[in-house]
């Protein structure tokens, strides 16, 4: 009796250190980049251009850049993903077309981000003549969030009880009129934070953007879409590995910037997620 | 039981899931504007029968259907059956009450809309219309923004009627509608089918014997599939020819 309470205890104490150890680097990391970078945080340093080689002035257009980026990839993976999401869970039957298609979106989301940065090449950039550009940049991470946004959306999109499309059917609704008018609806909150989620990751990767669109040093905002963004992600890259003597200061509030980015799509997306399940009453 | 002008007719109905047969070579028959009751055990076929009669037995995959069904003399398994008229005529309510999680407005108005009604003035004269059809419009006629989740469970069955009568139907299945509302809410819908029937065929599978007994005109008694007895009400309770009908309807299994 003593042995097994005492066995518990062993127990539910390495459970909690297992915890504790997630939260750890978590807390480290934010601890490190917010007392290094906030001191560096400036209004010049959030909207000038880099000056002297990078070692001093801002990181405008490595901001502009990644929203330019983050917006591109959106625009591309959400139509398509929500899209086929729907397709996926509300329309196809079960059959050996549909499971390929499932095990390539599994497959899709296990690939290295460096292998669709080095498609991206490949396809956008060479292939089909886009060049290094955020047009590429954008299809890329676009591909690569894609499985995110399509296994989010179809989760939400079956977390909608059954009962309601029997209704709607009993109703003499068509398909696609049930979808719209009572599926969407109920799925939106779970389909927009998967969404962002995927967004966000996207925002931050560099592998994908190193080949496709990415400028080591462009100290002018993009004009079209052909043109190279520098972007947040590769300019942390540049800045601490490619640029000898830049400022420390500089290199924590850069990584900072980035943080916040992708930190504030994250609260976001768990502010939608935790007011919609306030609501949400079957 | 001979039945001249039926609404529904169905003839020696087969349905297959995939290998399993839930139906057998089911034949009956329904009145217009009479209160239909289906009963029998658990996995009889009771709602798989009911849920016949608006094909939504479609919507399971690798269902087969061999047999007639007619309403109005159509028959509604013809390759050119108009689903959303059919859908529109028969209508059905669930066992759980299960509102849209909108407005109560927007609930009755459901229909409707996916029909083509688009008319705020005519939309509001279906709401009324179909709200006093199930005796909730005095009570709700200021509240009708209010989430339709709010209310009890036996006025959220009433708006789920309601929201079925917006369409306007012909035949309304109900399938158990009762299992979740306690005994006085049973009875008040039970009162309410009484008022309906006089504009609607009405067809309830149940599993209470009581409310069978108490709330229809014919009863349809089914076991594993098949038809056993097919009556009015009152002679299947009270002088069942087939010896299965009566141990059920005497508790002796069930």
């Amino acid at each position: 009796m003593r042995d097994s309470r005492r066995y518990e205890r062993v127990a539910f104490g390495v459970m909690a250190a297992a915890t504790g150890i997630i939260i750890a680097p978590v807390l480290i990391i934010l601890f490190i980049v917010l007392w290094y970078g906030v001191p560096g945080l400036s209004l010049e340093f959030l909207t000038a251009m880099p000056r002297d080689g990078m070692r001093a002035g801002g990181i405008f257009p490595a901001i502009v850049g990644t929203l330019v980026l983050t917006i591109g990839t959106a625009i591309f993976s959400i139509p398509l993903g929500i899209l086929a999401a729907i397709y996926l869970n509300e329309y196809a039957g079960k059959n050996w077309m549909t499971r390929l298609v499932e095990i390539s979106i599994i497959n899709l989301a296990g690939i290295p981000s460096i292998v669709y940065g080095l498609f991206g090449l490949g396809l956008f950039v060479t292939f089909l003549g886009f060049g290094a550009s955020i047009l590429a940049g954008s299809l890329t991470l676009a591909i690569m969030t894609l499985p995110v946004i399509i296994t989010a959306t179809r989760e939400a999109l079956s977390s909608v009880p059954q009962q309601f499309r029997e209704v709607s059917f009993s109703l003499g609704a068509s398909r696609w009129q049930t979808v719209r008018g009572v599926v969407l609806p109920n799925a939106i909150p779970g389909i927009l934070t998967g969404t962002i989620l995927g967004l966000s990751r996207a925002a931050g990767e560099t592998a994908p953007i190193l080949f496709t669109v990415a400028a080591f040093y462009l100290p002018r905002l993009p004009e079209s879409v052909f043109d190279q963004v520098m972007a947040l992600p590769y300019h942390i890259y540049v800045l601490s590995t490619q640029v000898p003597n830049v400022s420390m200061k500089i290199q924590y509030s850069t990584v900072l910037v980035l943080v916040g980015m992708v930190f504030i799509m994250n609260i976001i997306a768990a502010y939608i997620r935790s007011k919609f399940r306030k609501r949400k009453t079957w | 039981m001979i039945i001249e002008k039926p609404k529904i007719k169905v003839e020696n109905l087969d349905l297959y899931y995939g290998s399993f047969q839930a139906l057998k070579k089911v034949t009956i028959s329904i009145e217009e504007k009479k209160i239909t009751s289906i009963i029998g055990p658990s996995g009889c076929g009771k709602s798989t029968l009911l849920r016949v009669f608006n094909r939504m037995n479609d919507l399971v995959e690798g269902i087969r259907i061999e047999g007639l069904v007619e309403i109005d003399g159509e028959n509604i398994y013809a390759k050119d059956t108009n689903m959303v008229a059919l859908r529109k005529k028969v209508g059905m309510v669930f066992q759980r009450p299960n509102p849209f999680p909108l407005s109560i407005y927007d609930n009755v108005i459901y229909g409707p809309r996916v029909h083509g009604e688009r008319n705020r003035k005519k939309l509001d004269e279906i709401v009324e219309k179909s709200l006093r059809a199930v005796l909730l419009f005095d009570e709700l006629k200021d509240k009708l923004d209010r989430s339709a989740l709010s209310l009890s469970l036996e006025s959220q069955q009433r708006l789920c009627i309601s929201r079925l009568l917006a369409v306007q139907p012909d035949v309304i299945l109900l399938d158990e509608p009762c299992s979740a509302l306690d005994p006085m809410a049973t009875l008040k819908i039970e009162e309410l089918l009484q008022v309906l029937k006089n504009d609607y065929t009405i067809l309830i599978v149940t599993h209470n014997m009581q409310q069978a007994a108490r709330a229809s005109d014919n009863t349809f008694y089914m076991l594993l599939g098949e038809m056993i007895e097919y009556g009015p009400t009152e002679q299947v309770f009270t002088n069942p020819k087939d010896k299965r009908t009566e141990d059920y309807i005497t508790g002796r299994f069930g």
